[in-house]
C-alpha cells in the first residue's frame, strides 16, 4: 500500500502546495501570529497517506508553530485543516490524539518519575481503568491491562528498551528517551505520527536503527511527518520534502529535486550544505583558500545588491 | 518528672480523633498534591465547609446521612468553582486561588451578618450538632478505661469517635491504594510529571485534574466533620495554619504513598505534645512560662518543616530513588 502511496507522487507537481492523489492531511490558510510577527502563514498543504514527509527550514521557519497548531497545542489566527477528511481546527490536543494524529515534542518529554513501562502503558487507547469509578474494580481493566503490557513488551524490544522496562524514565539517556516518546506514541496505533527533531541528540549508533523504525512504520501504513534539520536523514528516508522560510511554504518536492533547487539552497542549504564539517580534507589549505574566495564573492554580490 | 504520665499523653495523641482527622486530610491533600501535582494550599476550606455544611444541616434537624452529603456537596462545589477557572492555567494559580478562597470561607463563616446560621466568631457549639452521632453509637453511656486509656463511650471525645474516625481513615487508605494502582492514578501520575505528554496521548488532562481535586475535596471535607465532632465549629481554629499543618504531615510522612499522612499524623500531634509535656515538666516557669512552651513547639515545628524539605524532600516513606530525579 504504502509503494503505491510513494509511487502516485511521481505525478506530483513540484510546487508549494502541489495537490497529493491521496492527501490524509490537508490545511488551508494557516496563520499564527505572536504579536507583530507572523510565525505561520501556510496558504496551502497536502500530506500523502502512507508517505514520509519531511519538514524542513532555517531555525524560525514556524515548523514547531505549525506542528503546534495542526496538532492542538496552540490556537491559530485563522485557517481550517482536515484530517482524514474530518475537520480538526478548534479540537483540543486530546481529541486530536484520540482521532489518530499522535506527536512527539523536539524537547522530549519523559515522564521521569515514572517507570519506562508506565510511560509505555500511558500511551494506550481504550483503557477503561482511566475513568474513576472503573479504576476501583481490577476485574473490568485487568484484561485490557494485560494485552497493554504484551504490546509495551514488543514495542519496547523493538527500540532495544526492553531490559529498561523497570527502570524510571528519567534514568535514560537523551537519545534513549527520544526512542521511548516515539514508542509511547505508537501505543495508541496513530495513523500519523508527527515527530519533531526525531534526531537531535541521538548518537548515531541509535540513528540507523531509528530511521529504520521510521521505515518500517511506513511500510506497516502509518503517515510519518517530521521536522529535522539532519539533511542526511531527509534525503535517506524522506519520500517528500516540504520547505518552509518565515512561517511560508516555499517549496515541495522528492528530497534529491528540492535540495537541488537553488531558492532552497540559497534560504536554508548554503552552497556547502553536503561538506561534512568535520572531514579533515577542510584542514587543507587550498580547501580553505576556495572556501574564503566564496565567502568574499558572496559578500561583494550582496554589497552590490545593496547598492 | 513523671515519665508514665508523659508517656501515656504522648501516646494518646497517636490515635486521638484529632490525629486522625489531619491524616485523613493529609489523604486528600496528597490525592492533589501527591498524585496529581495540584498545589492546594486550602485544604483548611475544604475542611471548614465540610463541618459547617454538617453542623449546620444537623441543627436544621436533618438526619445523619443527610449532613454528611450536604458536606460532601459543599466541598464538591468548592471544588468546582475552584477549579474551572484555574485547572486550564499553571499550578501556581491554583496554590494562590485556594489560599485566597479557603480564606474567604473562613471570613465570610465569621461575619455578623450571619449570626444565626454560622455563630460568627464564636462559632457553632458542639452540643448543638453532635446530638446524631452520639446516637448511632452501639457503646452506651458511660465511660471505658482500657490501659491507661479511659474515655467516654459514646460523648464528645468518647472511645465511638476513634473507632469511627480511624476506620474512615482506613477506608481512605484503601480507596488511595486501590487508586494508585489503577490507569486512572497512572493518569494522574503523567499529569504530574508533564501535562503536555499526557494530553498528546489523548487524555483529557482538565477532566482528571477536576476529578482529583474534587476527590481529595471531599475526603477533606470529612476530615473536618471528625475534627469538629470531639469540639466546636470555631472558624478561626480552621485557618490558614491548619492548611500549613496539613501540609506538613504530608512532607513528613511522604507524598505520594500511602501511609505516609497517616504516620505523619501521628508523629507530627505525638512529638508536639511531647515537647509540650517535657518543656513544662523540664523548663522552670522563670525561663519560659506554659504558653511560651506552646508557642515554642510550633517553633520546633516550623525548624523541623525547614531542614525537612531540604534534607529528607520525600519524607520518611517517600522512595528516595523516585526523588532523585531531576524533574525535567
Amino acid at each position: 500500500m504504502s509503494a503505491e502511496a510513494v509511487a502516485a507522487l511521481a505525478a506530483v507537481p513540484h510546487t508549494p502546495g502541489a495537490p497529493k492523489p491521496d492527501p490524509i492531511l490537508v490545511a488551508d490558510h494557516v496563520t499564527r501570529r505572536f504579536g507583530g510577527m507572523t510565525a505561520v502563514d501556510v496558504q496551502h498543504i497536502e500530506v500523502q497517506r502512507g508517505t514520509i514527509t519531511a519538514l524542513i527550514g532555517p531555525n524560525g521557519a514556524g515548523k514547531t508553530t505549525l506542528f503546534n497548531l495542526l496538532t492542538g497545542f496552540d490556537q491559530p489566527n485563522s485557517g481550517s485543516w482536515t484530517f482524514e477528511g474530518r475537520s480538526l481546527a478548534g479540537v483540543s490536543a486530546a481529541r486530536v490524539s484520540k482521532a489518530g494524529m499522535v506527536r512527539t515534542f523536539q524537547l522530549t518529554k519523559a515522564l521521569s518519575r515514572m517507570t519506562v513501562m508506565e510511560n509505555m502503558r500511558l500511551g494506550a487507547k481504550d483503557q477503561p481503568g482511566e475513568s474513576l469509578a472503573r479504576a476501583l474494580v481490577p476485574p473490568l481493566w485487568r484484561a485490557r491491562e494485560t494485552e497493554i503490557t504484551a504490546k509495551a513488551e514488543e514495542l519496547l524490544a523493538r527500540f532495544k528498551l526492553y531490559e529498561k522496562r523497570d527502570d524510571f524514565a528519567g534514568s535514560l539517556s537523551g537519545g534513549q528517551r527520544k526512542l521511548l516518546e516515539m514508542a509511547r506514541a505508537l501505543m495508541s496505533d496513530p495513523t500519523m505520527v508527527m515527530l519533531d527533531e526525531p534526531m537531535a541528540g541521538v548518537n548515531p549508533a541509535l540513528t540507523q536503527s531509528l530511521l529504520g523504525h521510521i521505515q518500517s512504520l511506513r511500510d506497516e501504513g502509518t503517515t510519518v511527518l517530521f521536522v529535522e534539520h539532519d539533511m542526511h536523514m531527509v534525503r535517506h528516508i524522506s519520500d517528500w520534502v516540504a520547505v518552509m522560510a518565515e512561517g511560508r511554504l516555499v517549496a515541495e518536492g522528492p528530497p534529491g529535486t528540492v535540495m537541488a533547487d537553488p531558492a532552497v539552497v540559497d534560504a536554508y542549504l548554503g552552497a556547502h550544505h553536503d561538506t561534512d564539517l568535520g572531514d579533515d580534507a577542510l584542514l587543507d589549505e587550498s580547501v580553505a583558500r576556495q572556501l574564503e574566495r566564496e565567502a568574499a564573492a558572496e559578500e561583494q554580490a550582496h554589497e552590490e545588491d545593496q547598492r | 518528672m513523671d515519665f508514665e504520665r508523659i508517656l501515656v499523653t504522648v501516646a494518646g495523641e497517636l490515635f486521638a480523633p484529632t490525629t486522625a482527622a489531619y491524616a485523613l486530610a493529609a489523604i486528600g491533600l496528597n490525592i492533589h498534591f501527591g498524585l496529581t501535582g495540584l498545589l492546594n494550599f486550602g485544604q483548611a476550606g475544604f475542611m471548614l465547609l465540610g463541618a459547617y455544611g454538617f453542623a449546620i444541616s444537623t441543627i436544621a434537624g436533618w438526619p445523619i446521612w443527610a449532613a454528611l452529603l450536604v458536606a460532601v456537596a459543599c466541598s464538591t462545589v468548592f471544588a468546582l468553582i475552584l477549579g474551572i477557572p484555574t485547572l486550564k492555567l499553571r499550578g501556581d494559580y491554583l496554590a494562590i486561588v485556594t489560599i485566597a478562597a479557603a480564606e474567604i470561607v473562613r471570613i465570610v463563616g465569621r461575619s455578623t451578618a450571619l449570626t444565626n446560621v454560622t455563630g460568627a466568631s464564636s462559632g457553632l457549639r458542639g452540643d448543638s450538632y453532635k446530638q446524631t452521632f452520639h446516637a448511632l453509637s452501639p457503646f452506651g453511656e458511660g465511660s471505658t478505661t482500657i490501659g491507661p486509656f479511659t474515655y467516654s463511650n459514646s460523648f464528645s471525645n468518647s472511645w465511638w469517635l476513634r473507632v469511627v474516625a480511624w476506620v474512615v481513615v482506613a477506608l481512605a487508605c484503601l480507596l488511595v491504594w486501590r487508586l494508585m494502582r489503577s490507569p486512572w492514578g497512572r493518569v494522574l501520575k503523567g499529569i504530574r510529571e508533564d501535562e503536555d505528554a499526557v494530553r498528546s496521548l489523548g487524555k483529557n488532562v482538565y477532566a482528571y485534574k477536576m476529578q482529583a481535586l474534587i476527590l481529595g475535596g471531599v475526603i477533606g471535607s470529612l476530615a473536618g466533620i471528625l475534627y469538629v465532632l470531639p469540639r466546636a465549629v470555631q472558624p478561626d481554629s480552621m485557618g490558614r495554619p491548619m492548611t500549613f499543618w496539613v501540609w506538613t504531615i504530608l512532607l513528613l510522612g511522604g507524598a505520594a504513598t500511602v501511609f505516609g499522612p497517616v504516620l505523619g499524623a501521628m508523629l507530627f500531634w505525638s512529638v508536639l505534645m511531647l515537647i509540650r509535656v517535657v518543656g513544662r515538666a523540664v523548663i522552670p516557669s522563670s525561663v519560659m512560662s506554659t504558653a511560651q512552651i506552646e508557642q515554642f513547639g510550633w517553633i520546633i515545628v516550623g525548624v523541623t518543616l525547614m531542614l525537612l524539605v531540604i534534607f529528607r524532600p520525600q519524607g520518611i516513606l517517600g522512595d528516595k530513588k523516585e526523588l532523585a530525579i531531576n524533574v525535567r
